[in-house]
């Protein structure tokens, strides 16, 4: 998979969500994803982005154009160095929750994204990758 | 400080959220409508989301806590336009909105929250308002 462009985003505060939502808004439509899937990839990327910074304690946003020879895509990584996930099963589980969310962050993302990723050390960080291909 | 507009429309109120909401602005928008409920003595709330261009379990969370603090103060809500796309999204999310009364337009969901009002027999207490 080649990478063909990247940017990279801060997430500080809560506007930065905005931004990164508009950045992967913009992103996509460039890709020419249609509206619903757009409307998936920036949700889930508002996910991830709001537990990158009220569980990662703020982090980055790092938006890629990617290319496997035969299609396009759309991948956003999400990093922070924030106390990491103990139980990443557990964290995937739909309704689990360790703050006053729903818990559909994790899960959420992952079924709106055709390829995820997810690295989680305690005490290290936590980095999340979500992939749409066009 | 950004304020998202609530209007006054006979015994309802409405709210129009145009622009992408960040979370103060949300939280703002949750002590501004509860007050206004109050102050009108509102029996209806209606909001507006057709020009939301995403609903995130965050927005999505703040529209199902107003929809019952509303009810604790004697009005219902309704959400009005959502886009179809963010239907989907939404559904595939998790989340479903469980427990918020949708509409398809503004138009509509008036109607239906006339037809709450007078299932609830308020309509006596809401025609002074009229």
């Amino acid at each position: 998979m080649r990478v063909v462009s990247a940017e990279s985003l801060e997430i500080r505060v809560s506007d930065d969500i905005v931004l990164v939502r508009q950045a992967v808004r913009k992103r996509s439509v460039a890709l020419g994803f249609g509206l619903v899937d757009q409307t998936k990839i920036v949700t889930a990327s508002s996910e991830l982005a709001r537990n990158t910074l009220d569980h990662g304690g703020g982090g980055r946003a790092l938006l890629e154009l990617v290319d496997n020879n035969t299609r396009a895509g759309l991948r956003i990584t999400f990093e922070d160095q924030g106390p990491g996930i103990p139980d990443l099963d557990l964290a995937l589980t739909d309704g689990y929750t360790t703050g006053n969310g729903m818990g559909l962050g994790l899960s959420g993302a992952k079924r709106l994204s055709h390829e995820f990723e997810i690295w989680s050390k305690p005490g290290e960080g936590t980095r999340v990758s979500i992939l749409r291909w066009k | 400080m950004e304020r998202i507009p609530i209007l006054k429309m006979g015994e309802f109120l409405l709210v129009t959220i145009q622009i992408d909401m960040h979370d103060r602005l949300a939280m703002t928008l949750q002590d501004d409508l509860t007050a206004q409920i109050v102050k009108h003595r509102a029996h209806g709330v209606l909001i507006d989301i057709s020009a939301l261009e995403i609903v995130d379990s965050f927005i999505g969370r703040m529209l199902a806590s107003i929809a019952s603090m509303a009810r604790l103060l004697d009005a219902d809500t309704v959400v009005v336009g959502m886009q179809p796309a963010v239907a989907i999204t939404l559904v595939e999310l998790g989340l479903p909105m469980k427990g918020i009364r949708t509409a398809l337009d503004v138009e509509k969901g008036m109607l239906a929250l006339r037809g709450a009002i007078t299932e609830a027999g308020k309509d006596g207490d809401a025609s002074g308002i009229r």
